[in-house]
């Protein structure tokens, strides 16, 4: 049995997206800049597109700019608040401490640039609250960026209430929603913020494209220079079939959406109850403040890569925040800002859900778990530690 | 293939060879450290000098695991001396290669298995030269304290 269960990490197109993509490879492959048929036809579906995706956001068509993926749409929200408040002599930015490196890397980019930057604390769940962003907005920031709902351990932040301090104390405020979209409810008009960014193909859209909204009269430099494409703010010929995609399973990420998050909410909620028995294991992120289809779980006296390729071969694909599987040193920023040991950190595994997901799925895992972890426990010195401190 | 491992660094994974614990071993070589997430736990069974059984534990990724069962398999029944000529290349080499982010794995087992000689030699009044285990426990991996 094969269950995916790292759609985090990207989900898997959908059949109705794809459908809507293929014409225009080789029917519609007009550029949209093009003023002949071809060409039309592509703009017109360029538009069409971006209409779809205003609607499925509750934002206007205008507000709507296409990307070539949710960090790019970060980098540009991030890079045109700072310089749009640096012009102003504004030059301090907020964020926390478990944003996406999209966000974080720009920022520490924007540091040896001469800005200066505040990285928020999370409480052990997560959390950043409205308070905390009350607390550090300053006369000279330029902007606050906290991410709707973490990619890790998938805690959903206060993101309305942190969106109504900027608004009072008049700070542009972003979000990165690429985890949330299509996920959670969402509607930009009561959002209030100023820009959010999304990718799609974390809702069975194709990869290779983003959308950075941002709400009309907020301004936005370019981090691509060359053609006219997106109003001068985005140069490069469209990735039609992309956007085109990306419409199409947004739509159909929003109209399923209240089917689909109570049943992942209802299965990710029995997987957590059916690990939680395992010793020495714990629950990372909210308990309740979560994505429907995130479960995130630090194992004790056992390393994420081994526990990941075990599964591998038990047909069940996850994800963990070890260094070994983040690439350095150090296992993953989220999970130290949580607050967990090192040693702790190394044993964590992420399982994300998508509407593809079923109970049997679940009960693979939940059958498969429990005795990797105890054979992993079984050869590691660490364990024997940490049983032999119990005793 | 698996994060780049080779066939044989799966099948040492997967099927690890001496792995568990040993009673009343006569060296025990523990090295690495839980934070930066290897542990690797050698233990030996001398006889007249020559390596007769060999077991780990490991807490660590699937390089960790596989590298200490080839350095195991590369050592049981070989002489102590010989033990002590075993490098982290011939561990490497075993296992048809490492990618290059993992080789700190193999540095590990070669240490475990020098740590758990030297830890017979005290054990048992053996007079050794210092220089063979110089450098022993320090840590090659860059680890700032919280």
């Amino acid at each position: 049995m094969k269950v995916y269960a790292d759609n985090a990490a990207t989900t898997r197109c959908g059949e109705s997206a794809l459908k809507a993509m293929l014409p225009f490879f080789r029917e519609d492959f007009g550029n949209p800049s093009s003023l002949h048929a071809y060409g039309q036809s592509a703009a017109t579906a360029l538009q069409k597109a971006r209409e779809s995706v205003a609607r499925s956001l509750g934002a206007l068509p205008q507000e709507i700019y296409f990307t070539g993926s949710g960090s790019e749409a970060d980098n540009q929200a991030i890079r045109s608040a700072a310089f749009n408040g640096a012009k102003k002599g504004k030059k301090h930015l907020i964020t926390c401490a478990i944003e996406h490196h999209a966000v974080l890397h720009t920022l520490n980019q924007l540091a040896r640039e001469g800005f200066e930057v505040t990285v928020l604390p999370v409480d052990e769940y997560g959390i950043v609250t409205p308070e905390q962003v009350a607390e550090a907005i300053r006369e000279d920031t330029a902007l606050v960026t906290i991410m709707t709902a973490n990619n890790e351990v998938g805690t959903i932040e206060p993101i309305s209430e942190i969106a109504r301090v900027c608004k009072d104390k008049r700070v542009t405020f972003h979000t990165d929603a690429v985890q949330a979209i299509g996920h959670i409810p969402m509607d930009v008009k009561t959002l209030g913020a100023d820009m959010l960014s999304l990718s799609g193909h974390k809702f069975h859209g194709p990869k290779g494209v983003g959308v950075l909204w941002a709400r009309r009269g907020v301004p936005l430099q370019s981090l691509i220079n060359g053609g006219a494409q997106e109003r001068m703010r985005r140069a490069g010929t469209e990735n039609i079939p992309g956007i085109v995609g990306l419409a199409v399973a947004l739509e159909e990420a929003v109209a399923e959406l209240n089917e689909v998050a109570p049943r992942l909410s209802a299965l990710r909620d029995k997987l957590i109850r059916g690990l939680e028995p395992i010793e020495l294991s714990r629950l990372n992120g909210h308990p309740t403040k979560r994505l429907p289809g995130n479960v995130n779980f630090c194992f004790e006296g056992i390393e994420g890569e081994s526990l990941l390729l075990l599964l591998d071969q038990k047909g069940v694909c996850a994800s963990s925040g070890s260094a070994c599987t983040s690439g350095s040193l150090d296992p993953s920023h989220v999970l130290l800002a949580l607050g967990l040991p090192h040693a702790i950190a190394h044993g964590s595994l992420r399982l994300s859900f998508s509407r593809e997901t079923t109970e049997a799925d679940v009960e693979h895992i939940l059958s498969v778990v429990p005795p990797i972890v105890e054979y992993l426990r079984n050869i590691s010195p660490v364990w024997e530690e940490i049983t032999k401190a119990q005793a | 293939m698996a994060m780049g491992y080779s066939d044989a660094v799966m099948d040492h994974f997967i099927n690890p060879r001496n792995v568990g614990k040993m009673d009343n071993a006569d060296g025990v070589g523990e090295v690495g450290n839980a934070r930066c997430g290897d542990i690797m736990k050698i233990y030996l069974r001398v006889e007249e000098g020559v390596i007769t059984d060999v077991k780990f534990n490991t807490f660590g990724c699937a390089s960790a695991i596989a590298t200490s069962s080839m350095a195991t398999e590369l050592i049981k029944g070989k002489p102590i001396a010989d033990a002590l000529k075993l490098t982290n290349q011939a561990v490497v080499d075993a296992l048809d290669g490492l990618p290059s982010v993992k080789i700190h794995c193999s540095v590990l087992a070669e240490e475990a298995i020098k740590a758990a000689v030297k830890d017979y030699y005290d054990r048992h009044g053996v007079e050794y030269d210092a220089e063979l285990f110089a450098g022993l426990g320090e840590e090659h991996e860059e680890a700032p304290e919280e």
